[in-house]
């Protein structure tokens, strides 16, 4: 059974800390799950539904429905990173499509800089791997550092190329007062800025932020009767990758199966697409992103986001016109449901004016959570206008 | 952290001896290793020596770490990819499809693990 028509995105909200020192974490989501539905005109008792990623506190969405005072009939934890706010709208839509619900809310909220943590995680002896993998101390950048290795040593992309993505995404951010660098920064600059994680600079790697947003997923027939423009779902699909026993590249990510997956859900195809939200933990993450799901050719990605190939305005493909988690948020470390967001905005035509795509009907949002190229998953979302 | 489904490996690599799992059922190994073989799910799975000989398939440097240190993904000549360090030579030197070999070294803790270095000529 398709998705595509069977429900709408009928409310949004970002929280616009960067910094939530004086706010608990489950604070955060009720702040953001309170937006998302004033934005939609619904109230907390129309929800019958709740999405949430493995970031939340306690026993999973359980913990929240009895924080915020959900009454539920059907509810998912499904974890998988930072693409888990994009494949919860999709398993939304579907949960909606089947008529077990009418209301869904998605929340993804986290504050690492507050409880001064980093993305590592601790040893688990019961996880599979660690007990092999942390002992060499390949934290999450230097994995995306063997992919950008490997894709420079098959293909010829450079460090140039690379930086074009985070000149692209700084050219947006400086138009967000929340996006946490609004400095517009050149080549050179991202060049210049400390090795982090050979071939990956600093300025290579997205912010360590606090905050996060929701949204709220709904029936069309409650869609149409809202006072917001109606943002249908085409498309919708995820895929996961894995190290497959020790026999995988870095070549690719599971996206190149999730966006042909829900390319073919919505009927349309790259070309048509006005505006994506490309999850952008680093540079490589985009780039990879973009020859996965057909936007360029295999090895092509270089080509296409230099010289401001992504700048809203000037380039082939408008992407990321927040400043993305490269300038503006990247909330708990997990930058997916910011994707959602943007593409929303965009596809209403709420987008700051500087960077709003003129007549934006059809948008991506995309999204890679776990390690690109090595254990991950990949979830794709087309939205349409209607 | 040696679980009851790991715990011959570690004792192997104590004895300066890389081991890999091999099925039995379709033939081919695996890393990491595991009671079922993540191919065809036979649980005919054997412990087996690797020549511990491999190249290098792409590299990171952790350069904010003092001292700074490679990364790498080993493609080992057995088949299975295997996550390690590059020793025994300066970052700068390190390249994709270097031949490398492996070589047992004590960690911070004590702890003997399996590096890689680069391989010796008539080895590579």
């Amino acid at each position: 059974m398709s998705i595509n028509g069977k429900a709408c995105i009928a409310g949004i909200y970002e929280h616009p800390t960067r910094l939530a020192s004086d706010k608990s974490l489950v604070q955060l989501h009720a702040e953001v799950a309170r937006g998302a539905l004033d934005d939609a005109g619904l109230s907390k008792n129309d929800v019958d539904a709740f999405y949430c990623d493995g970031g939340v506190p306690g026993f999973g969405a359980l913990t929240l429905a009895n924080y915020l005072g959900l009454k539920l009939r059907h509810t998912d934890t499904t974890e998988s990173g930072g693409s888990a706010p994009i494949l919860h709208v999709g398993h939304a839509a579907q949960a909606i499509a089947a008529g077990k619900c009418r209301v869904a809310l998605i929340t993804s909220c986290g504050r690492p800089r507050a409880a001064g943590v980093g993305p590592a995680m601790p040893l688990d002896p019961e996880t599979p791997d660690d007990e092999f993998d942390v002992p060499y101390g390949c934290h999450l950048a230097q994995g995306y550092g063997m992919v950008a290795r490997r894709h420079m040593h098959d293909h010829g992309t450079t460090s140039e190329q690379l930086a074009w993505i985070k000149v692209a995404a700084s050219h947006h951010a400086q138009h967000n007062p929340h996006a946490m660098l609004r400095k517009v920064v050149t080549v050179q600059d991202v060049l210049d800025s400390p090795m982090v994680a050979d071939p990956l600079h600093r300025l290579d790697c997205c912010v360590i932020s606090d905050g996060g947003g929701a949204i709220v997923v709904v029936h069309p027939d409650i869609a149409r009767q809202l006072k917001r423009p109606v943002i249908m779902v085409r498309g919708a699909a995820e895929a996961v990758k894995t190290l497959n026993g020790g026999f995988f590249d870095l070549a690719s990510s599971a996206g190149a199966v999730s966006g042909a997956t829900a390319f073919a859900e919505a009927g349309v195809k790259p070309s048509d697409i006005q505006y994506a939200s490309l999850y952008d933990s680093f540079t490589i993450t985009v780039l990879m992103q973009l020859e996965d799901l057909g936007f360029c050719e295999r090895g092509a990605g270089g080509r296409f986001v230099a010289d401001g190939g992504l700048i809203s305005g000037v380039g082939r493909l408008p992407f990321n016109t927040d400043g993305g988690g490269l300038c503006s948020n990247h909330p708990g470390n997990r930058g997916g449901v910011t994707k959602v967001l943007e593409a929303v905005r965009q596809a209403r035509g709420e987008a700051h004016p500087a960077v709003q795509v003129p007549n934006c009907g059809l948008v991506l949002a995309h999204g890679t959570g776990g390690s690109l190229g090595q254990l991950h998953e990949s979830a794709t979302l087309i939205l349409e206008r209607v | 952290m040696p679980t009851f489904e790991t715990q011959t490996y570690w004792d192997a690599v104590d004895q300066k001896q890389l081991l890999l799992k091999t099925c039995k059922a379709c033939g081919r190994a695996h890393y990491t290793p595991r009671s079922h073989c993540p191919h065809c799910f036979s649980t005919n799975t054997h412990w087996t020596p690797s020549s511990g000989r491999g190249v290098v398939y792409s590299y990171s440097i952790a350069n904010r770490a003092e001292p700074p240190y490679v990364v790498a993904y080993v493609q080992l000549a057995e088949g299975p990819m295997m996550l390690s360090n590059i020793i025994g030579c300066p970052s700068a030197d390190v390249r994709i499809g270097q031949a490398v070999q492996v070589s047992f070294q004590a960690d911070a803790e004590g702890r003997t693990r399996p590096y890689f270095q680069p391989a010796e000529k008539d080895t590579a």
